[in-house]
This record gives C-alpha cells, sequence and structure tokens, in this order.
C-alpha cells in the first residue's frame, strides 16, 4: 500500500517552493536554545491517536460487523440515520447509488459521496471515529468498538463481507474501490488554470 | 439628539466597542460545525478585525487553559518534547500579515448558480466572507523543528488541534521549513478563542483548515496520514475521473466591496474599491471594468503590496446612470489570472466544490441598486 502514494507524494513535496525572503528569524542561526521540556514515553502515547493508512498507530483490539452494527444503533444512528443514509447536517456514510459509481463526482454536484464510493483509505474510518465521534462524547468508543463500528460501516458500503471482523492487520489490508482515483495537485499558478 | 459641543462626553473606558452606528457582524449559524462570514463590506484598508475574522469549526470552539496548555513535537526528531505557551514566546519571534481563506469559500455564489439563477440577492460577505487578513505573532516552525532535532528522513508533518474533533492535516516538510509559523497573536491581541487560541498554525497562502486552531501536537513522519479532512473532504473531484488531493496553495481571488449589494448608488464619480490575494505571494495587478467585462483598466493598489495577504485596490468611477456590471479580475506575481466562472466550469467541471474562485461581477441597475451578478 505504501507504493500507492510514495511516489506521487514525493513529487508533491519536492515542488513545494522555497522562497527566500527577508526574514529576521532565518538570520537567526540554526540552534538548541534549551526552551521547553523532554516529552516522556508516557505523555506521548496519551496523544499520539493518529492512524495512517499503512496501519501504524492501530491499537489491539478486534470487532464484528455484528458488533458494529449494534454499536452504530447505539452510538451512531440518532444523527447518521439507522442504515447511514444520513440526516441533514450530519452526512451520508453509507450507499452505493450505481449512479454514483466509477467516481464521476466532477460531472454531477447532486451525487452523495460515501465511505465506499468516495473515501480512499479505510483507516481514515478508524481513525476519524477515534477522533471526532460520537459528537456528544469523542473519545469515549472502546477499541473494540472502534473496530466493530468500522467493521460495520465498511461491510455496509459492501467494501468487506458481512461476515467480517476487524483487527489491526486486517483493517490495515482493506484495500479501498476509489483509492487510485486520488492525484496529488498539479496546480502552480503561472497563466494556465487548472 | 443634543449638540455634542454642549455635552460632556463619557469617560475613558477599560474596552472599547464600536460606535452604535456600527453593525458589522459576522453571520453565524448557531450550529457548532458550521461557518460565520467575515462582513467584506464593511472593511476598509486590508486587516480584518479580529472580531469580525471569519470562522469556520468541526468541533465548536474549545474552552483551553493557557497554563494548561502545551504543544508536544514528536515522530521522527532526536528529541521529542513538550512547550507551554510560555516556552513558545521565548522563541525568536516574526511578525507577518497573512489572510486565511477558506478553501470552501465561494460556495454559496456557486452552487447557488449550479440550480438556479446566481442569487442577486447575495452581498460580498455571503460571496466570498470566508476569508481574512491579519498581523499574526509567532515563532517561526523551523525554529522549533530545530529545537527537537527534527530528523532529515521526515518529509510530512501531522498537525492535530485540541478541539472536539482533533482536527488534523499533514503537512510536506518544505511548508514547515519555508514560511509556516506557530502563533499566538492576532492584531496585536492574544488568538481570539474562534481563531486557535492559545495557540494555531499558520501556513501562509495554504487553504484555511491547514491553519489547525488550537495546536496541541505535531507529529514527523514519512507520509501522509491521510485523516478525513484531506481525503473524505477538502478533495477536488475533477472531469476527469479524479479527485485532487493536498490541493494546498489558494489561488488569486478578487472581488468588489463596494459598490455592492444592498448599496443604491447615484450617478457621478465614487470609488470602485474591493480586495485581492493570493496564495503564491503578491498580488501584481487589479483589473475592473465597469462595461460589463468590454474594457478593463488596472485599479490602484493599497501600499504596500505585501506576499499572501490581501491587497486593496480602488478605481475612481463617473456612473452615467445606465445599467452595467462591474467586475475586478486579479493577476499574482506567477502570472496567474483570476478565471471567470465559466471557464473554471469547462476545465474543473460542475461537481467540484472547494478552491472555486472566479471573477465576481455587480450589476448596477438604471435605478441606482446593485445585485450580485454570478455569471462571469
Amino acid at each position: 500500500m505504501k507504493r500507492v502514494f510514495a511516489g506521487a507524494f514525493s513529487v508533491a513535496i519536492m515542488l513545494v517552493a522555497a522562497c527566500s525572503r527577508s526574514d529576521p528569524a532565518r538570520s537567526e542561526p540554526s540552534r538548541r536554545y534549551g526552551i521547553g521540556r523532554v516529552a516522556s514515553d508516557a505523555e506521548i502515547a496519551v496523544r499520539d491517536v493518529d492512524v495512517g493508512p499503512d496501519g501504524v498507530g492501530l491499537p489491539p483490539g478486534s470487532g464484528t460487523v455484528a458488533q458494529g452494527g449494534t454499536v452504530f444503533t447505539e452510538k451512531c444512528a440518532s444523527c447518521h440515520g439507522a442504515n447511514g443514509e444520513g440526516k441533514p447536517p450530519y452526512p451520508t456514510l453509507v450507499g452505493r447509488d450505481p449512479a454514483a459509481e466509477n467516481f464521476v463526482f466532477g460531472q454531477n454536484p447532486n451525487l452523495k459521496r460515501t465511505i465506499g464510493n468516495y473515501w480512499p483509505y479505510a483507516t481514515t474510518v478508524f481513525d476519524y471515529v477515534r477522533r471526532a465521534m460520537p459528537q456528544s462524547a469523542p473519545g469515549s468508543l472502546t477499541n473494540d468498538e472502534l473496530y466493530a463500528v468500522t467493521a460495520y460501516l465498511l461491510a455496509a458500503n459492501q467494501v468487506i463481507p458481512m461476515d467480517a471482523s476487524l483487527d489491526a492487520r486486517s483493517l490495515a489490508a482493506v484495500r479501498m474501490p476509489y483509492v487510485a482515483r486520488f492525484v496529488p495537485d498539479t496546480r502552480r499558478g503561472g497563466r494556465e488554470v487548472k | 439628539m443634543s449638540d455634542p459641543i454642549r455635552l460632556l462626553g463619557a469617560p475613558t473606558s477599560a474596552v472599547g466597542g464600536r460606535a452604535a452606528v456600527v453593525q458589522a457582524a459576522r453571520t453565524p449559524t448557531g450550529d457548532v460545525v458550521g461557518s460565520s462570514l467575515t462582513p467584506l463590506q464593511d472593511l476598509s484598508g486590508t486587516i480584518t478585525p479580529a472580531d469580525l475574522h471569519f470562522e469556520r469549526h468541526h468541533a465548536g470552539v474549545p474552552a483551553i487553559d493557557p497554563a494548561h496548555h502545551t504543544l508536544l513535537i514528536h515522530g521522527l526528531v532526536d528529541r521529542p518534547m513538550s512547550f507551554s505557551v510560555d516556552d513558545i514566546k521565548r522563541f525568536p519571534r516574526v511578525t507577518r500579515v497573512h489572510f486565511i481563506e477558506c478553501s470552501g469559500n465561494g460556495e454559496l455564489a456557486f452552487r447557488g448558480g449550479m440550480f438556479g439563477a446566481p442569487n442577486p440577492g447575495l452581498t460580498p460577505q455571503r460571496v466570498a466572507g470566508l476569508t481574512g487578513n491579519s498581523e499574526w505573532t509567532g515563532v517561526p516552525l523551523r525554529v522549533l523543528l530545530d529545537e527537537v532535532g527534527a530528523k532529515r528522513v521526515g518529509t510530512w508533518l501531522l498537525a492535530e488541534g485540541g478541539d472536539a474533533c482533533l482536527l488534523a492535516r499533514s503537512i510536506p516538510i518544505a511548508k514547515a521549513l519555508d514560511d509556516a509559523l506557530v502563533v499566538w497573536a492576532q492584531n496585536g491581541e492574544p488568538i481570539r478563542p474562534e481563531q486557535g487560541f492559545p495557540l494555531r498554525l499558520l501556513l501562509p497562502g495554504w487553504e484555511g483548515s491547514t491553519n489547525v486552531k488550537w495546536l496541541r501536537r505535531l507529529e514527523l513522519g514519512t507520509r501522509p496520514w491521510m485523516t478525513r479532512w484531506e481525503t473524505a473532504t477538502y478533495t477536488d473531484p475533477l472531469l476527469d475521473g479524479t479527485a485532487r488531493q493536498f490541493a494546498f496553495e489558494m489561488d488569486a481571488r478578487s472581488i468588489i466591496t463596494s459598490p455592492a449589494h444592498p448599496e443604491t448608488i447615484t450617478p457621478g464619480w465614487r470609488q470602485i474599491t474591493g480586495l485581492a490575494w493570493t496564495g503564491r505571494g503578491k498580488i501584481t495587478r487589479v483589473e475592473v471594468s465597469t462595461d460589463a467585462g468590454q474594457t478593463w483598466t488596472n485599479a490602484r493598489l493599497q501600499e504596500p503590496v505585501l506576499s499572501k495577504a490581501h491587497t486593496r485596490f480602488m478605481h475612481m468611477w463617473d456612473w452615467d446612470g445606465r445599467e452595467t456590471i462591474l467586475l475586478s479580475r486579479a493577476t499574482d506575481e506567477t502570472g496567474y489570472i483570476q478565471p471567470t466562472r465559466a471557464e473554471l466550469i469547462r476545465i474543473r467541471g460542475p461537481g467540484t466544490l472547494y478552491h472555486w474562485n472566479p471573477i465576481y461581477g455587480w450589476k448596477v441597475a438604471a435605478n441606482g441598486r446593485v445585485f450580485f451578478h454570478g455569471a462571469t
């Protein structure tokens, strides 16, 4: 999976222009001031919640689609609808409308983007839910509940089977249908409008 | 009202307020997850008063005690470190003027037009009010990266805020080493809570959501993290069946802020004025048309023109009382020229949303009333 973006994004990095400018801080020598304090492993662990597209950062634990359905009904459905269909202003999570397949969103602003037809990485579901959901009690789900509700959302979007179970290894291995459609920005200014 | 020269005035006060007749205000919706727009039509010069700078939150405005707030920098560094707000203020500081613009700026004027005629009742605030321009004070991010000993193999940073969604964006290290700042002051005072108190990441010229508010963590790594805010949202589907990702730089844009809806004007001389900005450096030219685009004239730019900052333009106009359309068109130092709406739709398709920067128009009716004209 790493290979998917390694090439494309190293190009993006190189093309971020490093401009020279008059800058007081730039005339200061590069040095250590000895300000701040070294962070302990324990305090880093408390904050280091991120999960990468390669699965780095996924915690121990597991959950099934069926268990996730229960979590969803109890903790998500009141905003996102019984089947993840969305209740404005809360977004649609589930849906594989044939009209919205093949990533035709550029042609039609009315198509609903869902996890299944748009999101490029399955790990993002886990990462986002862990950060932000449920809105009334962010950070309250256990790791098992997070795996379960991620499994439910991926299964409801026809990405994994209904009898699936997810843990760190199997979630990192899930490939989303339209990951290859995401491309780095090529706008660079100049006369051409992109 | 009695004559003020015959009546002793009010005493001094602890905190000043606006004159009672000044009604400048944002557009709060009451939603926790939402936006509230800058009243562009009420501003002069280039600085946006901090209390009128637009808001866009993803989980409301957190209440943060600065005495207990810390910025953790870890990952591919020699020394993972924690900095208090007071620590951050001890480093060499810089003060710069920059705009912050939400990449969703202009959505109302765009989508309103997709599903019918562009709404003529839109004001500059409603058309393009998801931008603000401030004097920011802080420490260059590269100074902090030196302090923790950032390893050369690190290519991306994750910047995370301390709000209830832990909003996080992946940032290429080149930007961090170029002009990125960790700021604590806006227009001379501590950053206001809705702008990121006590610490905010400032990435000059980059889409608003990368300027992470309530900054509490920076992690150095070797690839983007693919957070929700750089995959499910803030990506631009294009006509060719792809979606543009990590579209950081804001394209040049301009808007006439007067005359504009809901003003009514009279024949004779008046000043056309507005704002222009670009995420790629300086605005080099703003052209104004007072005849619906048949002819264009260079507007005067307020000096000094600053890089990645709002630039005020002005053009004197003698209105003859006949119906017309006023337009403005910005050019930046890369040679990029602000496109028309039709050009953008032709190139990007109707399904895109972010980074929507078309030329905007104002239709002046013969009776002097001014209406938004989005069909450029």
